[in-house]
């Protein structure tokens, strides 16, 4: 399924399928303009479109060029109200068959992470899941001795944790195009939105059918809650198993209002049903990355490291001087986080006070 | 009814993880046990037989040893084991994976294919809805409920803000979470099945419809350019304080160093 180097040069441009729901743009589809544009300072058209799919969605196009869009692709048709695979597929694959992108990055959000399987099996190439890091480079990394013509310039190169993040790979798709890149929410940049900031809009529709793919909405069911985005959150307060039940958060909550952070949690809390799922951190919750995170009772495996190593300070508190947390801690104390936290919050109170 | 599902048989992350020289997974070299959301996926498929009567196949792809989890199935309650190994569908990447299993498909009778959502060892969750793609049916990713109703199959598909009731006309295919359900013990006449059954093992020569071209390591349009052990950032300081007080201390004395309170 090799395409040809003269079909590949066909392909340009950087494209970002901008989700969004209830006609509101998803964060991750600023976060992907914001990596997009990076990538394509470094290739040779630098410009970036973000393809926009929905029913009653052409409102939201100036959001997406304050963002970085340089164009947008809209799709707008009554079929694409809630997102449903066959036709948000058909419209994506279609934008890609139409324009030819040499890059398409898709949020691995629930809905990206069947989207983009979907529409790369449709376009017949190569996609890469859950990637954290995406770059410009060469494949192979290092030419092979005698063969370094063989080497490809100007290639995605999409890093991603498997294994519950014990280990890392370095993913290219150098024999096809568009390369594509499933990207995990809250991981790359948005850039700071540039005011007035407008794109080429092109509206553009290949028509909907309904096929044997089309499935029915029989209704929809919103959770209901009132919890915060806990990406959003610049300073955390992530409590574990070691806090011991869903009324000991209280401990958390007080810190957290003292020093004006959010509660989040680990797996083993939302196991607990002591906090809802979506307060959860890690490889199977959210990856976070706040200025401070507070890991408290929170032993820190692999899988939960996964989704907060990346914050700037990390202070953990924990009774057992083991815990895998303290390998990725700034800052570690071994002690009861039943004294030390109560205390913490006085503490903190005070000096905020004297301010 | 027929339902297929397909399983995957997984390295246990907790036994470690190693690599062949090529960057690939040794998977010879760790152990193995049966992917969880393909597991719940299977209990799924069990309970509608409980329900309608339904015949369920399972089918995976792999190494000789993939049979385990075959008869691990079988002694759960299903009915039929394929497991479809053949040297040159190595090292495929998810692209090359969905053309074979849907080439193992097309030889067999389905109304409902259940995968899993995604595996433990890739973590893409992508082979299910590539799979519907190769086969031109329906997809519904991230199952929470499965019901079936006359000709349609009826799933509360998860999103992250709420769910879904999606009605689709079969054949479809459905990603299984492993919130699902909780999937069944063996029982010892299902192990006593499962020791008898005849597993149907197929080779390349047995996919229908799929070119060499789309197989294996040489057919995967992503190729791994570095793998590795994750490299994390060393640990910073840790302190045992003789008291809270000390704690406290410690911490709120760092907040100000780095200007967080």
């Amino acid at each position: 399924m090799k395409m040809s180097p003269e079909v590949i040069a066909q392909y340009k441009g950087v494209f970002v399928f901008a989700q969004q729901v209830d006609n509101e743009i998803s964060g991750i589809a600023f976060e992907l303009l914001g990596k997009a544009k990076e990538l394509a300072s470094s290739l040779e058209t630098k410009e970036v479109t973000a393809v926009l799919i929905g029913s009653d969605v052409k409102g939201l196009v100036d959001q997406l060029a304050e963002y970085g869009a340089d164009r947008v692709i809209v799709v707008d048709d009554p079929e694409l109200k809630d997102y449903r695979t066959e036709p948000y597929a058909h419209a994506l694959a279609s934008v890609i068959n139409e324009y030819k992108p040499e890059i398409v990055l898709v949020g691995a959000t629930a809905i990206g992470r069947d989207l983009g399987p979907t529409v790369s099996a449709r376009v017949q190439t190569g996609l890469t899941a859950d990637c954290t890091v995406l770059e410009i480079g060469d494949f192979p990394l290092v030419a092979i001795p005698g063969k370094e013509a063989e080497q490809k310039h100007n290639q995605l190169l999409m890093t991603r944790p498997a294994f519950g993040g014990n280990t890392i790979a370095t993913i290219a798709c150098p024999d096809n195009r568009p390369q594509m890149a499933t990207v995990r929410p809250g991981v790359m940049q948005k850039i700071e939105p540039v005011a007035g900031a407008k794109a080429e809009v092109v509206e553009y529709n290949p028509g909907f059918t309904p096929n044997n793919k089309y499935v029915t909405i029989k209704e929809v069911v919103k959770a209901v809650s009132d919890t915060v985005d806990i990406m959003a959150a610049k300073i955390l307060v992530s409590g574990g198993r070691g806090v011991g039940s869903a009324e000991n958060f209280k401990l958390l909550d007080d810190l957290a209002d003292a020093i004006g952070g959010t509660v989040s949690c680990s797996r083993a809390v939302v196991d607990s049903g002591w906090k809802p799922k979506d307060l959860q951190v890690g490889q199977t919750g959210k990856t976070v990355r706040p200025n401070v995170y507070f890991a408290i009772g929170i032993s820190g495996a692999i899988q939960h490291v996964a989704g907060m190593e990346e914050s700037d300070i990390i202070i953990a508190i924990n009774k057992d001087e083991d815990a895998p947390i303290f390998d990725v801690a700034d800052y570690g104390v071994v002690g009861d986080l039943n004294k030390i936290v109560p205390q913490l919050t006085e503490e903190i109170k005070k000096a905020l006070a004297e301010k | 009814m027929k339902i297929v599902v397909c399983i995957k048989q997984v390295p246990d992350t907790k036994g470690g993880v190693k690599f062949n020289p090529d960057g690939t997974l040794d998977r010879g070299a760790m152990l193995a046990i049966m992917n969880p959301d393909d597991k719940a996926g299977l209990e799924a498929a069990l309970r509608l037989k409980d329900q309608y009567g339904a015949e369920v196949t399972v089918l995976t792809m792999g190494l000789p040893k993939a049979t385990d989890v075959l008869r691990e199935a079988i002694a759960m309650g299903a009915d039929k084991g394929v497991l479809v190994t053949d040297r040159v569908l190595g090292g495929a990447d998810t692209w090359a994976t969905s053309t074979t299993i849907a080439g193992a498909l097309r030889n067999l009778d389905y109304d409902l294919i259940i995968t899993g959502r995604q595996a433990i060892d890739g973590d893409t969750a992508q082979v299910g809805p590539q799979i519907a793609e190769h086969l031109g049916i329906p997809v519904i990713s991230y199952a929470q409920d499965i019901k079936v109703e006359g000709d349609k199959v009826i799933v509360q598909r998860q999103y992250d803000d709420r769910y879904h009731v999606v009605e689709a006309k079969m054949p479809a295919l459905v990603t299984a979470l492993s919130e699902l359900n909780d999937p069944r013990y063996m029982t010892p006449g299902g192990i006593f099945d499962a020791c008898k059954a005849e597993i149907t093992t197929w080779g390349r020569a047995d996919l229908k419809d799929v070119e060499d071209g789309n197989l294996g390591l040489m057919g995967s349009p992503t190729k791994i350019a570095k793998a590795s052990d994750k490299v994390r950032k060393g640990a910073g300081e840790k302190v045992t304080p003789d008291s809270p007080d000390e704690a406290v201390a410690y911490i709120v004395g760092k907040l100000k160093e780095k200007h967080v309170i």
